[in-house]
């Protein structure tokens, strides 16, 4: 079965995928992934205000994000950008974006969505007293929220995120609907160009496994750890 | 904005000479659908086995289960779908290969299959969870009145457990449905590739993207309220949901 496999198609092939490949892919979760924890707690914000307006725009715009498939998103934004950097800038046609930004900027507002409805059980988890204490001792909605509610939401949800951010490490690999060359695109081109289909491809899998199952794994470890310390 | 909105378009006979745009998004809706409704049929079935493994007693029965959900869960779906459509051919004795390639409708049985067995390793871990949240006297009890482990399963802890994760399996069985977008990329032309394939032939790219989003919020909200309706006509009286 293994007979007429070509492994020196991945040797050969190790630098293209890893420097270029991998650092697209790993830039751009790392990005999304601090775009979307930002985001995402603005909007949770924004949902637990107390503003009836600003509590429906937030839920609104989760709920539509939640019900889109992402490629369809990743469609969208592809053909908005030009025109949303066109707006922003004032130019007369639409601006046309690279690439990476214009998936920066999908991943950014879809992941938003989900890093949001972390956000908020995380503040919800707060009790009551703690935020009325800060209130108490004169701190500003912003002071309280800055100083005591979210470091304590933030830490208490770290593993979460951390699990939200590896399920989008697998979800970067959509960009292959654009052609970018993230990791699997990086591969799939190799895999055309030299007609290895098979070793690419499982190549592939096994380094998204093998990535994931680490970063799961380092996961776990850290809940252990830090469910110790409480 | 200086883009050209031309709504009308729906109407406009599409290239292929299959009837117009609208026809070719809602040809591409009931994909959709169908691709959804069979990957969760092995979704459930699969993760219902799979579940049950990882609750047994037995140290190989968890194990099993663990390393399928490990294995499932920690690939992104386009690279297994890529590893069912392309890779699994090659690999198997070449008559059977062939057969696979020339299989008619190979991208909606690869996508059906490859989606469902992504998924059930997600129903797994919920009904694992369902299971394991059940008192345990409810095991004891089955198995004082002399109940075989099946039995206990049957009659006793799956019914519930079942009926407890229901707001999580709605949410996993819209995730199914989402997640046949990307079988875009084996040549399924389900709704997002239909919405691709008119914006290239019309160049109407935001209201072929807007029509396909609102048929899959109205999917959404379709399965959303079934599931509602589901969820409390199966209510057990006295958990949490119950009268």
């Amino acid at each position: 079965m293994f007979a007429s496999f070509d492994f020196d198609v991945i040797r050969r092939s190790l630098g293209y995928l890893f420097l270029d490949g991998m650092t697209f892919t790993l830039t751009l979760t790392a990005l999304s992934a601090l775009g979307g924890i930002i985001f995402g707690t603005l909007i949770a914000l924004m949902r637990l205000s107390g503003f009836k307006l600003l509590g429906r725009i937030a839920g609104v715009y989760v709920d539509f994000m939640r019900s889109l498939p992402l490629v369809l998103v990743i469609f969208w934004f592809y053909f908005l950008v030009p025109y949303i950097g066109q707006w922003v800038t004032g130019a007369s046609r639409p601006v046309s974006v690279g690439a990476f930004t214009s998936a920066l900027v999908t991943f950014i507002m879809f992941e938003a969505a989900y890093f949001s409805e972390i956000m908020r059980a995380g503040i919800q988890s707060i009790s009551k007293g703690q935020p009325a204490a800060a209130n108490a001792l004169g701190l500003t909605y912003a002071q309280t929220m800055r100083y005591v509610v979210l470091p304590q939401a933030f830490r208490n949800m770290l593993p979460v995120l951390l699990t939200q951010t590896i399920v989008l490490f697998q979800d970067t690999s959509l960009v292959y609907v654009l052609s970018m060359p993230d990791f699997l695109g990086a591969a799939s081109k190799v895999a055309q160009r030299d007609g290895r289909l098979v070793e690419m491809y499982l190549f592939a899998a096994v380094v998204y496994f093998t990535i994931s199952c680490a970063a799961s794994f380092a996961v776990r470890r850290l809940q252990a750890r830090i469910s110790i310390v409480r | 904005m200086n883009y050209n909105w031309n709504w009308s378009i729906f109407f406009e006979p599409a290239p292929g000479g299959t009837g117009t745009y609208l026809n070719m998004l809602l040809s591409g809706l009931w994909l959709t659908i169908q691709t959804g409704v069979f990957a969760w049929i092995i979704a459930l079935v699969f993760g219902s086995v799979i579940g049950v493994l990882r609750t047994l007693p037995s140290k190989t029965a968890y194990w099993i289960g663990f390393a399928y959900v490990e294995f499932f869960r920690n690939m992104p779906l386009l690279v297994q779908l890529f590893l069912w459509f392309f890779v699994l051919p090659e690999l198997l004795p070449r008559s059977w290969g062939l057969w696979l390639k020339q299989m008619p409708y190979a991208p909606f049985y690869t996508a059906a299959i490859g989606i469902g067995l992504f998924m059930s390793a997600r129903v797994a871990v919920q009904l694992a969870a369902g299971i394991a949240s059940l008192p345990r006297g409810q095991k004891q009890a089955a198995t004082a009145l002399g109940l075989t482990t099946f039995q206990a399963y049957r009659y006793i802890l799956l019914p519930i457990a079942f009926r407890i994760i229901m707001p999580p399996l709605t949410s996993e069985f819209l995730n199914t449905i989402k997640n046949t977008a990307v079988a875009i990329t084996i040549g399924l032309i389900e709704l997002t590739g239909q919405a691709r394939s008119m914006q290239e032939f019309s160049f109407q790219v935001f209201e072929a993207f807007t029509a396909a989003t609102v048929m899959y919020l109205l999917i959404n909200i379709v399965v959303v309220t079934g599931m509602r309706f589901l969820e409390r006509s199966l209510a057990i009286p006295g958990y949490i949901t119950g009268k």
